[in-house]
């Protein structure tokens, strides 16, 4: 096959020349210590509990250790020493296009990236002129008593709405890098979905691109009160160069009596980035939550989007696709915690791994004792491309009493030979062969995305394939 | 390992003082001693030791077993009951061998070496040492590995040469008699090249609720082409903590079967690991557990396929009544060029009572792609439908029940292939239910 379009997705790190300003009114500078937190506190202009509750967080950080006893021990690869954690007004590393890789270029050319996205997710510009959209969906969400602003704004203005649940669906102790994000969290929404209010636009964190959105703490929090339904989408299918290697978000979701939400997550870091992400919903009487989880990119992503189903009749779905190319581990999976009866929740989860990407499946089912008609269905299938292709599965299921039931299922399979010959012998190439097989493999999920979304993983599933074979 | 371990009874069983801090008798003895102590217990974050009570697994207190005297040597060969037609036989009790029925002139003649453990080590020290706990206990029981190794002083030896196939099972019976005893039976079956042969082993404590510490290591060995079945019978007294440590190695064109019946014990833990390695190996991995009371089952399992073309088949069943709790955590390990690799591991839980836990972790590693893994894990209860229809045929609904989850567990034991063995523990099956 070509050699000009494998690697396609990995990002040449010697090519791009990144320079910071040497002095910038918002910087906190490199390493993590007090200093820190009080600055990004005081920049942010915050008020004195959040101060505090960043520091209680640095603490609890500190005093935790990284959870290499299960986990990758390349987690130890991280120098926090050596990471910036705040960089405010969307202050990005200044380079030119000319500097953007070829195959980078190319890329966005696959995927039919707007011109002017391209530079901004190339690192060229800093500001990508989505404010118009933004206002707009802003106002029009507004009229129905939707509030979607950034976290710091969140806190500031409507700290009656958003203090109550901050920090409750996921405890700042919960692992060390909830911690860190705690100490440190800056960028991510806040929404407010009033009562039976149900929100006709997908909201999406692309429209607030410049509200230090794509940053490396972000904090989302979305309550959807009762009955309401809301449907949020973050990340885009194309590659985004970074220079921060560390990413560490938290999200928290709170589904009121009755209420839907939809949680969209489309991840293309570039190869270096280390992304470790806490993401947990409370789902009370009759609500609903599905997270929709896409990851292409980054080094080693760690993430497990969980729902607490708290209520009676709640119901949580986790719909999983990873892409593991070379160098690449994706070890995401799924929690289900059921708290209340007849609450049902479903997990599907499909791995590729490509060249020596290797993909992980953890998942947690809980279903106590005492609880009646609980129901919980997992399936995870992987698929491996190469000879050196991992994958791993470590589900991990608690059932009690008489009234609950759970499956889980899991196969590991290559693309069938046969189904590729039989497309070769009507004339596709071999690549273009494999490319439908893996497109037919994660089509069932893919078309629970968003249309532009689906279409785009589509163009990038095929462009990995190209480099894959021979 | 050296056979002087094994004729260190005399300190052991005159030491009165707590197993756990009985000196140990040979270098090899006590550098496994050292092995133990040195190694630290099991602590919750130990994530081979997920979900397990490792609170409950202090084993002071417990001393090391006596002799037992003639008239329970009497009643406990009266109750060794076996199977009507066997190959070979003996008895154990309190890790000292009660009788031992050997096997007929032909195979003898034929080379195939049955002998208690030590005698074996005695006699055959080369082939004892090649297969005696060759490999690492890599489940998390390195150390009560390390405790069976610095303690063992009863078992089997069973040595089948190249070709010879014995049809009819041999069997030993352990037994454990007295409060807070310890034993530490181990077998050691060496299955030459398409060598054949099925060993039973019974564990069974004389009274039904004395403590006891029960610490159990089999290795088994099939060279090229031969066929092992391995079935061990685990009815401890229900006051017992049992650790199974089982190898199985599997050469090329091998097949062995396994079945680890948990029926006593009352904190259960047990390591069966299969290692294919030998093109066209295959392993079928079985087991089935009937925990009630306050019971914890906890099966660790590794099938790992180390070359290319192995095929492993994992079964396990658990029927849980009362507070009991069951663990299975197993792996498939599909190792880099074992390609065409052939894997399937399946848990079901049937779970009795509002307050029985079932907890599975079936995983995944897989370095090869040409491969076909699959593995399911399912919890639920009695189908409603079921039970109706038997209540309307006049059956009394614990009858009922019971008929169910048998036949939920006989699905294991009719994977043996083998009528009187399986005979056999379908009535050990139902005697346990019958309590």
């Amino acid at each position: 096959m070509s050699t000009a379009t494998e690697n396609q997705i990995d990002i040449d790190r010697t090519r791009g020349d990144f320079s910071y300003p040497e002095s910038h009114t918002f910087d906190a500078g490199t390493g993590l210590t007090k200093g820190t937190v009080d600055y990004i506190s005081k920049v942010k202009g915050e008020a004195e509990w959040i101060r505090e509750f960043r520091h209680r967080a640095l603490e609890i950080f500190r005093s935790k250790p990284m959870p290499t006893h299960w986990a990758s021990k390349d987690l130890e690869n991280i120098v926090f020493e050596n990471i910036r954690y705040y960089l405010a007004n969307g202050q990005k590393p200044t380079r030119s296009w000319d500097d953007v890789p070829d195959d980078v270029k190319r890329t966005f050319e696959r995927l039919g990236i707007p011109e002017q996205e391209r530079k901004f997710l190339a690192g060229v510009e800093a500001q990508f002129d989505s404010e118009a959209v933004y206002s707009n969906i802003k106002a029009a969400v507004g009229e129905q008593g939707v509030i979607f602003c950034g976290s710091t704004e969140g806190l500031r203005e409507h700290p009656e709405i958003f203090r109550k649940w901050f920090g409750k669906v996921i405890p700042t102790g919960d692992n060390k890098f909830s911690a860190l994000n705690s100490a440190v969290f800056s960028g991510g929404s806040f929404i407010y979905v009033p009562p039976g209010v149900k929100v006709k636009h997908p909201l999406q964190a692309y429209f607030r691109i410049n509200a230090e959105n794509f940053g490396q703490f972000e904090r989302t929090l979305i309550i959807a009160d009762e009955g309401s339904e809301v449907m949020y989408m973050e990340g885009c299918t194309a590659p985004k160069f970074e220079t921060a290697t560390l990413h560490s978000a938290v999200v928290e979701l709170v589904a009121l009596k009755g209420a839907k939400i939809q949680y969209v997550t489309v991840q293309n870091w570039s190869a270096n980035v280390f992304n470790l992400v806490t993401k947990r919903a409370i789902a009370h009487e009759e609500a609903e939550v599905k997270w929709i989880d896409c990851n292409i990119g980054s080094r080693l992503t760690m993430k497990y989007p969980g729902v607490v189903l708290k209520g009676r009749k709640a119901r949580g779905e986790v719909i999983s696709i990873a892409l593991a190319s070379d160098g690449q581990h994706q070890d995401t999976g799924a929690k289900m915690i059921h708290a209340a009866a007849e609450t049902t929740s479903n997990i599907v989860s499909k791995s590729i791994s490509v060249g020596t990407g290797r993909s992980t499946y953890r998942g947690l089912v809980h279903i106590p004792k005492h609880l009646k008609g609980c129901k919980n269905n997992t399936e995870c299938d992987a698929l491996l491309i190469n000879s050196q292709s991992r994958t791993d599965t470590y589900p991990a299921i608690t059932v009690r009493g008489t009234g609950n039931s759970s499956q889980h299922e899991a196969s590991v399979s290559q693309i069938s030979a046969e189904q590729i010959f039989y497309m070769q012998q009507r004339g596709l190439t071999e690549a273009q062969a494999m490319s439908l097989s893996v497109n037919g493999f994660v089509n069932d999920l893919v078309r629970q995305f968003p249309m532009e979304y689906s279409v785009e993983l589509k163009r990038l599933i095929d462009l990995e394939m190209e480099g894959s074979v021979g | 390992m050296n056979p002087a371990i094994l004729e260190s009874e005399e300190v052991l069983t005159t030491n009165a003082a707590s197993i756990l801090s009985a000196g140990p008798v040979s270098p090899e003895q006590a550098e496994a001693w050292e092995k133990f102590t040195a190694l630290p217990m099991p602590v919750r974050t130990d994530e081979a030791w997920r979900f397990a009570n490792v609170k409950d697994l202090d084993l002071g207190g417990y001393v090391p077993a006596q002799p037992v005297d003639d008239a329970t040597r009497d009643e406990l060969l009266t109750r060794s009951m076996g199977l009507a037609s066997i190959a070979g036989r003996m008895v154990f009790a309190n890790d000292q061998l009660l009788v031992q029925e050997t096997l007929g002139d032909s195979l003898r003649q034929k080379g195939v070496i049955w002998l208690p453990l030590d005698q074996a080590a005695a006699e055959n020290p080369e082939l004892f040492r090649k297969h005696f706990m060759r490999e690492e206990a890599i489940l998390g029981g390195q150390k009560f590995a390390a405790l069976h190794a610095s303690q063992v002083r009863a078992g089997t030896f069973l040595y089948v040469p190249r070709g010879v196939e014995i049809d009819l099972p041999i069997e030993a019976f352990h037994w454990e008699h007295g409060a807070n005893g310890s034993v530490f039976p181990h077998t050691l079956i060496i299955a030459e090249d398409m060598a054949k042969v099925t060993l039973i082993d019974y564990y069974e404590s004389a009274v039904p609720d004395a403590p006891a510490l029960a610490c159990a290591v089999n290795d088994l060995w099939l060279g090229a082409g031969a066929s092992v079945t391995y079935v061990c019978v685990q009815n401890w007294s229900r006051k017992a903590h049992s650790f199974q440590l089982n190898s199985t190695v599997v050469g090329r064109d091998a097949h062995s079967k396994s079945l680890f019946a948990q029926l006593g014990g009352r904190h259960v833990r047990s390591e069966s690991i299969s290692h294919l390695r030998g093109q066209g190996g295959r392993s079928d991995m079985l087991a089935v557990t009937v925990a009630e009371g306050a019971q914890e089952v906890d099966a660790r399992t590794f099938q790992i396929h180390e070359v290319p073309n192995t095929q492993s088949d994992l079964l396990y069943k658990n029927s849980l009544d009362d507070t009991a709790r069951t663990i299975f955590a197993g792996l498939i390990r599909v190792d880099p060029g074992a390609h065409r690799t052939d894997a399937y591991q399946k848990v079901r839980n049937l779970l009795l009572s509002d307050e029985a836990e079932a907890n599975s972790a079936p995983g995944l590693e897989i370095e090869a792609d040409d491969v076909r893994c699959t593995h399911g894990a399912t919890s639920g209860q009695i189908e409603q439908e079921e039970l109706f229809y038997l209540l309307s045929r006049g059956i009394p609904k614990k009858d009922a029940q019971r008929l169910i989850v048998f036949g939920f567990l006989n699905e294991v034991i009719e994977r043996l292939g083998n009528e009187p063995v399986q005979e056999k523990l379908r009535e050990l099956v139902r005697a346990r239910f019958s309590e």
